[in-house]
C-alpha cells in the first residue's frame, strides 16, 4: 500500500502482497494458485482502467446517486417485522431464538 | 422459431372467458418440458404452485371477478428476486437452499394482477456477469443457437421468453443485464429510471445502479408490466414518490416530429451487421416522420472503467452480508473469523470474488481517491454529457451490443473481454437513465439484433413511443 494516497491509477502497481490484504479485508480465504491469479487478472483490468487517467477531473462533482432523494421518512408507526421462527428456520444454525455463531474470542485450541 | 404468447392476449381472453389460465399454464410447461432440458432458463420450475394458481385465477374469473391486468400470464423471475417459502439462489452456492421469508415488492404486485409464477430463472452468479456462464448450476443456452450464450446477467428469464416458456421474465439491470440478454435472445426488454420499479426483495449488486425491468415478445406487452409493477413503495428508501402516467396508453402515438439522436463519436465499433440493423432503424424511424440528430458523447468511453470500479466498489460491501450467520452456507470453523473466511471461500465463485477483490482494493485506503474517487467523477461527466445531447434529442438510439450472440466460452477466459460487451448498455445506468432493447431483425448467422432507444430520467413515454415505432418498422 502507498505511503501518500495515489492520484492517479497509473502510478499504482498491484501485487500480491496488496491481494493477500485485501483479501483479508473481504473475509475470503483465497488459495496460493487465486492469489497468484487474482495479482495478474486485476492487475491487468487496471491497466485498462488507467485510461481515465487521460481526463482533467478537477472540480467535477463525485456523483454518488442517480436520482437523488434525501431524508426519507414515513410515519413513526409500528409495524410487523419478519416472522422470527421463519427467519431462523432458515439460518445455518440457531438457538433460544437467536442466531448461533462459533466463538468469536477466545476460540479453543 | 418463437412460440408467440402475448401477455395483452392471454389476460384479455382469460379476463373475458374465452381462455383458461390453466390452459395457458399447461401450454407453457409443455414447452418447458419439450426444451428446458437443453436450454436451461430456470434454476427451479414451480409446476404445482403454477397450476394452483392458476386455477385460483380460473375459480375468479368464473364468480365473476376480474383476476387483474395480467390475469392467467405465465411469468418467470430472475432468481435474484426474493419469493416466499421458495428457494431463491442467486445462482451461488452460497444461498443454495435457502429460502426468504419475504416476498420481493415486484412478485407481490405481479401475483395481485393476476401473473402466474412459473420458475427462477438462471442468472451470472449475484447477476455479475454478461452471459450466464457464471452460474454455480450451469449455462443457459441461446434459444436461437444453444451452442451460443443467451446473454446476462438475466440470461434466464431472456430465454424463458424466447422459448415461450413464459410470456413475460423479470430482470435486474446493473449495468445492461436486462437489455443485453434480451438483445441477444430477439425479445423486448426494458431497464426503468433508476427508482421506478421498488426494488424491495431484489437481492443487492450494486445500490446505485440496480434496476427491475421486464422481457416481453412485445413493446405493448413491456408497457402493461411497467404500469403493474412501477410506482412507489415506502419498502424502498430510492423508489420515486411521484406517480408515473400509463405507458400502455401512449403506444399509439405516433413519432411525427420526435427528435432521435445518433451518437457521432461512439467508442467500439459495432459489428458491420449490427450496424447495418442500426442503419436500417434511421431509415424507419425518419420514414415514420422522427427527425435524425446528430449526439455526442464524448465521455461514453470511460463509462466502462467507472462502473467496473463502482459497482464492484458497491457489490464487496452489499454481499458482506453472506457471511455464513443468517443465512444460506456455512462452513464450520474454531472462531467466528475463520468461518466467515472459509464459507465465503467455498460459497463463492470466481467472478464475484474477482468483484468483491476489485471492488475492496478500489475502496482501500491509498487507492480510494484514484480509483473509486475518479470514477464518482467520470461517472458525473457522462450523465453531463447525456444531459447535454438530451437537449438536441429526445431520445438516442444506439445498438445494444456489439455482436450477435457469441459461442459459449468465447469469453470466459478474459474478464475484461467479457466486460466489453456491455460498453453500449452501462452508460445509462451511470446515468440512472431509462433505455429499452427493441429486437431489430437478424445479423450474422440468422441471429437477433436489438437495438436501444435510450431517455432521460423518467422519459419512459417517449422511449416507448419510439420502441413502438421501431417494432412496427421491423415487423413490416
Amino acid at each position: 500500500m502507498p505511503d501518500t494516497p495515489a492520484t492517479q491509477i497509473s502510478a499504482t502497481r498491484i501485487t500480491a502482497a496488496d491481494v493477500v490484504k485485501v483479501a483479508r479485508l473481504a473475509r475470503l480465504d483465497l488459495t496460493d494458485e487465486e492469489i497468484g491469479r487474482t495479482t495478474s487478472q486485476l492487475a491487468s483490468m487496471l491497466d485498462h482502467f488507467a485510461d481515465i487517467d487521460a481526463l482533467d477531473l478537477d472540480g467535477v462533482e463525485p456523483m454518488t446517486q442517480p436520482y437523488p432523494l434525501a431524508n426519507v421518512f414515513r410515519e413513526d408507526v409500528i409495524v410487523d417485522g419478519l416472522d422470527r421462527d421463519e427467519v431462523l428456520a432458515e439460518a445455518p444454525d440457531a438457538a433460544e431464538g437467536r442466531f448461533r455463531v462459533p466463538p468469536i474470542i477466545g476460540a479453543p485450541e | 422459431m418463437t412460440a408467440t404468447v402475448d401477455a395483452s392476449a392471454i389476460a384479455a381472453a382469460v379476463r373475458e372467458g374465452s381462455t383458461k389460465a390453466s390452459d395457458i399454464v399447461e401450454a407453457h410447461l409443455a414447452r418447458i418440458g419439450e426444451r428446458e432440458e437443453e436450454i436451461h432458463a430456470f434454476n427451479l420450475v414451480l409446476a404445482d404452485a403454477a397450476r394452483a394458481a392458476a386455477a385460483a385465477v380460473d375459480d375468479a374469473v368464473a364468480a365473476g371477478q376480474d383476476p387483474g391486468p395480467l390475469a392467467g400470464v405465465p411469468v418467470a423471475l430472475k432468481d435474484n428476486l426474493c419469493t416466499r417459502g421458495v428457494p431463491t439462489t442467486c445462482s451461488s452456492k452460497i444461498l443454495d437452499g435457502w429460502r426468504p421469508p419475504y416476498d420481493a415488492t415486484v412478485v407481490t404486485k405481479l401475483a395481485a394482477a393476476g401473473a402466474i409464477t412459473m420458475g427462477k430463472t438462471n442468472l451470472d452468479e449475484f447477476a455479475m456477469g454478461s452471459s450466464t456462464e457464471n452460474s454455480a448450476f450451469g449455462v443457459t443456452r441461446n434459444p436461437h443457437d444453444t451452442s451460443r450464450v443467451a446473454g446476462g446477467s438475466s440470461g434466464g428469464s431472456a430465454a424463458a421468453v424466447a422459448a415461450g416458456f413464459a410470456s413475460v421474465g423479470l430482470g435486474s439491470d446493473t449495468g445492461g443485464s436486462i437489455r443485453q440478454p434480451a438483445g441477444l435472445c430477439g425479445v423486448v426488454g426494458v431497464k426503468p429510471t433508476y427508482g421506478y420499479v421498488s426494488r424491495f426483495g431484489l437481492i443487492a449488486f450494486a445500490s446505485s445502479l440496480d434496476q427491475i425491468g421486464p422481457f416481453t415478445t412485445s413493446v405493448r406487452d413491456a408497457a402493461l408490466v411497467l404500469d403493474v409493477i412501477g410506482g412507489h413503495d415506502t419498502n424502498d428508501s430510492t423508489s420515486i414518490p411521484e406517480a408515473h402516467p400509463s405507458l400502455v396508453d401512449v403506444l399509439d402515438q405516433d413519432v411525427k416530429g420526435l427528435r432521435v439522436g445518433l451518437v457521432t463519436d461512439l467508442p467500439a465499433g459495432a459489428d458491420p451487421d449490427v450496424q447495418e440493423r442500426l442503419e436500417a432503424a434511421v431509415g424507419a424511424l425518419r420514414e415514420a416522420g422522427a427527425t435524425i440528430v446528430d449526439v455526442q458523447l464524448p465521455a461514453f468511453g470511460y463509462a466502462l472503467t467507472a462502473y467496473y470500479l463502482i459497482a464492484p466498489a458497491e457489490a464487496s460491501s452489499n454481499l458482506a452480508r453472506f457471511d455464513g450467520v443468517r443465512y444460506g452456507l456455512r462452513v464450520d470453523a474454531a472462531d467466528t473469523n475463520a468461518m466467515y473466511g472459509a464459507t465465503r471461500a467455498a460459497g463463492f465463485g470466481d467472478e464475484v470474488k474477482r468483484r468483491i477483490m476489485l471492488g475492496t482494493y478500489a475502496l482501500s485506503a491509498g487507492y480510494y481517491d484514484a480509483y473509486y474517487g475518479r470514477a464518482l467523477k467520470v461517472r458525473r461527466k457522462v450523465a453531463d454529457d447525456f444531459d447535454r445531447a438530451y437537449e438536441k434529442a429526445d431520445v438516442i438510439l444506439v445498438p445494444t451490443s456489439p455482436t450477435v450472440a457469441f459461442p459459449i466460452g468465447a469469453k470466459t477466459e478474459d474478464p475484461l473481454e467479457m466486460y466489453l460487451s456491455d460498453i453500449y448498455t452501462i452508460p445509462t445506468n451511470l446515468a440512472g437513465h431509462p433505455g429499452m432493447n427493441v429486437p431489430f431483425g437478424t445479423g450474422a448467422g440468422g441471429l437477433p439484433v436489438g437495438l436501444q432507444v435510450l431517455a432521460p430520467t423518467l422519459g419512459e413515454p417517449v422511449m416507448f413511443r419510439v420502441g413502438a415505432a421501431l417494432e412496427r418498422a421491423a415487423a413490416s
